[in-house]
This record gives structure tokens, sequence and C-alpha cells, in this order.
């Protein structure tokens, strides 16, 4: 059993600082651990959100050593030996205290998006082929990772005009549902606007779930919008079939 | 328990990160590496000569110089010709998906790595308006790769006849043939696997298992998609492929090398 020290974030709206705390660390520990640890033993008023502390329930999402991740998949053992351990809240959400923040923006948006709307014609039957990429997005935690290290959302601040890289994810489950008759591509140009979005694949790498974001929601999306308002080609192609 | 002063908010400005890892490191190679091809291309492009390599029977054409469009239309242009085509690749990589991602993040530092600070622009515009609405033609530059693949496969392919000393053409292999043939391998690999082309081979479909054509199209969007994974991979070595064959005609044209025939 070693001895590590850990700099936590403490304060609220109005202001704060890093605390230092010693902290025993055990084999297969992972930040949450520590982080219970400095709560059970000298901080009983450190504030932190959790829940499943098995990656499920996405609760738990803070910045360790500068990279957004839940505290309760990152190990100890997978941190630089010796060095001091930085834990602070998500950066683009307001903060509550310690590390909660206020969330709640992912929730309005998320209100915004149409839900899945079923095809007249839906028949109920589908195929797994048809299904798996759908599947992928289902993964998602809404740890809401991703939406903090945006720099859309992040460094610019654009909550206004932004959906972020989670709700891209949802747009694009119900989108490619072979099932869903609604087209959200109006939505996704304007109000959602995936046009901020510059690729540059942050929210891919910090998804505890390891979805593809940026390469099969985001682009397939942007994709599905050029050949709507952006491909002369595709529009001229389109008139060609609906007049047949 | 000691305390530290410092706001939350501490990490605002270019590079300000509470990231302790070497995240300048990548973005400082991609500059590195794009830098370096694109003074080298730009060079390669402008002198107009050495472009093509014919000694000991050989016939290796530089991809930056392909097609020979001095040759096909006899035509002599004030400046170098290679200026006519090389606006096709450099569309086609400028607007590939793995591409922005990589000059955003090194050249225009938005962002320079995740969760590091980036110089403060009021008016971001992401790909919403002019220049960089232009992205959403990266398909348009991928048909017109097709053509230069079509090429530039050719080339590869008339690197393996050698002209023999009656003057006939006789199936051969140098290693200007491998370099010409890694070229065009590595570039079908990248042009391929490109988004655009994933999305037009069948991601744009919503049920794969409707017809006999959607069947066929979902099978070919696996295949993009193995294509798609490794896409960056693809983009860098097909980079250095194209830039290493021209470089190796050109050092044979020039007798600087010499290319060693392997059958």
């Amino acid at each position: 059993m070693s001895s590590r020290v850990f700099k936590v974030w403490r304060g609220d709206k109005s202001g704060g600082r890093f605390v230092d705390y010693q902290v025993q660390a055990e084999e297969g520990m992972v930040v949450l651990d520590a982080i219970h640890q400095i709560q059970r033993t000298q901080a009983p008023d450190l504030a932190c959100r959790w829940n499943c502390k098995a990656a499920k329930c996405g609760s738990c999402g803070a910045e360790v050593n500068g990279k957004p991740r839940l505290m309760c998949k990152t190990r100890l053992d997978a941190l630089p030996p010796g060095e001091v351990v930085s834990v602070r809240p998500m950066r683009s959400f307001p903060l509550i205290r310690d590390l909660v923040t206020d969330v709640s923006w992912n929730f309005q948006v998320n209100q915004k998006i149409p839900p899945f709307t079923p095809r007249p014609d839906a028949t109920w039957i589908m195929q797994q082929e048809d299904v798996d990429r759908v599947q992928e997005f289902r993964k998602c935690i809404e740890c809401f990772l991703c939406q903090n290290v945006c720099h859309v959302v992040r460094e610019h601040d654009l909550k206004q005009h932004f959906f972020g890289p989670r709700f891209f994810v949802r747009i694009a489950s119900l989108q490619m549902h072979p099932m869903d008759g609604l087209d959200r591509m109006a939505l996704l140009k304007d109000q959602a606007g995936l046009g901020l979005c510059n690729v540059t694949k942050c929210c891919t790498e910090v998804c505890p779930e390891e979805i593809h974001i940026t390469d099969n929601a985001i682009i397939p999306m942007k994709e599905r919008v050029v050949d709507r308002y952006y491909d002369p080609l595709a529009w001229l192609w389109r008139k060609i079939r609906n007049a047949r | 328990m000691t305390q530290t002063e410092l706001t939350a908010a501490a990490d605002h400005g270019v590079g300000m990160t509470a990231r302790r890892d070497a995240w300048w490191l990548q973005p400082l190679l991609i500059f590195i590496g794009l830098t370096t091809f694109g003074v080298y291309a730009i060079w390669a492009a402008w002198q107009g000569n050495n472009y093509l390599y014919v000694g000991h029977g050989a016939y290796y054409l530089s991809p930056f110089y392909s097609p020979d469009l001095q040759a096909i239309f006899g035509f002599q242009p004030p400046f170098s010709f290679a200026f006519l085509v090389l606006w096709i690749p450099l569309g086609f990589r400028a607007s590939c998906y793995y591409y922005r991602k990589a000059y955003y993040r090194s050249y225009m530092l938005d962002p320079p790595a995740c969760a590091v600070g980036e110089p403060k622009n009021r008016c971001y515009q992401g790909e919403r308006k002019f220049p960089f609405i232009l992205q959403n033609l990266h398909r348009y530059f991928f048909y017109l790769a097709l053509l230069l693949l079509v090429s530039l496969w050719y080339d590869a392919i008339r690197a393996l006849f050698f002209r023999g000393p009656n003057g006939g053409l006789q199936l051969g292999l140098g290693v200007g043939t491998l370099v010409l043939f890694f070229n065009v391998i590595t570039l079908t690999a990248f042009s391929f696997g490109c988004n655009s082309c994933r999305h037009l081979i069948g991601g744009q479909l919503n049920c794969f298992s409707c017809s006999c054509t959607t069947r066929t199209r979902y099978k070919l969007w696996r295949g993009v998609s193995v294509l798609n994974l490794k896409h960056m991979e693809w983009a860098w070595v097909s980079l250095f492929a194209v830039g290493f064959a021209d470089l190796y005609i050109r050092l044979c044209a020039m007798g600087i090398w010499h290319d060693v025939r392997l059958w």
C-alpha cells in the first residue's frame, strides 16, 4: 500500500481552489475509490456525483489530470506513478459544488429532438444488419464527457446554437433506424448546428463506451446534410426519381 | 492538507491545459509532416522536369505529373503542367475528414488537442460559412480522384513493360515498378476508405436488407468500412508513398539513383 497525493477541486460558482489530500492507494483502486476514501477520512463534505461504480450510469464524469474521464473507470495504476493526481469537475457545465456540475442543459437539448416516429408501413420485422449501426449508439450512457470536451461547447460556449456530439449520436440513431419515418435533416443543419462541428474527434477520444461518435454518427449525418443541401447532383437525382 | 489557489477556468488561452501528457507532440509531428510534404510537392511540381524516367527501357512517370497531359495533348503551358492536375489530390486531401481534423488541430489550433485551450475566436463558425463550407464538396473531389486513380493504375501497369533493344516491349520488374505499385495501392486504399465513399456506397441507406441491390451495397459498405477504420493510417502511408515515388523517379532521372531491374 502506497500513499498518493490527490489535488481535488473544492468550491462552488463563487470560486474555489485545489486542495491536497493524501490517499492510501491499494491494488486495483480507481479514482472514485480515492475520492470515497477522502470523503470517509478527511473531507466528509466533499461533493461528488456517482451511482453504479461500474462505468454504466455515467454519473462520475470529471477531469483527471486534465482529461475528461469517468472516475470509476480510471485506475490509479494507469496514471503516471508518483505524480500528484488532479481531479476537477467537468469544465463546460456550470459548477454546483466541488466535483458536481449542472448538466441540465443536456436534458433541455434532448427535449428538442423529435422522438422515434414509426413509418406508417413499418413491419416491425428487422434484420440484424439493419440495426447494427443503431445498436452501437444505444451503448451511450449519457456521461456527457463528449459534450464536455467538445471545443464548440468548451471553448466557444455556443450552447445556444449547438446540440453537441451526444445528441448527434441520438439523432443518427433515429435517422438510421429502418422503421423511423421522420426527417430530422433541417433540425440537424439549422437548430442542432451540425456545421459547427469541425470533426476534430475529441468526443470519440473520451467516450468511455468507445462509440465511434465522429466516424459512425457525425460524419454520416454531415454526408446526409450534404445530400440534402449541398450536392446539386443528388438534388437532380431526387427530382428525376420523384418525376417518375 | 494544503490548498492551492487556482480558478477552475485557469486553462483558458492558447495551449493552456491541466493535461500532463505530451499532448503537443501529435499536432507538432503532423505540422512537420504536412509542411514538409507541402513544400516538397510545390517544389517538385514547380520544376517541370525530371518527372519521367526512361533509362534502361523503363517508363516511370511521377504521380505528380500523371496523367502526362503534355504528352497526351502535345501542348506546352507557360507553367509546369503538374499544376493542372495537382489541385485534384490537393482538394481531395484538404476536404478529407481525416485531414480536416489534422490541420484544424495542427495549423489552426482549433483545438490543438482535446481539453487544451485555443485562440479566442469570437466568430467561430465551424464549417457553416465560407471558406470551410466548401468542405461539403468533398465527394466531388472524390469523383475526380477516381479519374486520377485510373491514370495512376495505368502508369503502374505501364511500368511493368520495358523497351527492349529491338524496340519492342517486354514484361519486367524494376524497383521503380514496385514503388509505383505501392503508391497506387495505398492511394486506392485511401480513396476507397474515404467517408464520402462510405456514405455513397451504402451509408446513406436505412435498410440494408430491403432488396438485392441494398444487400449488395451493404456488403460493399462493410468493405469500405474496413478501409475507413484505418483511414488515418492510409492517409499518411499514401502521402509518403506519393512523395517517395516522385523522389525516386526524380533522382533516377537525374542520374543520382540507379533503378535496379529485378526481373
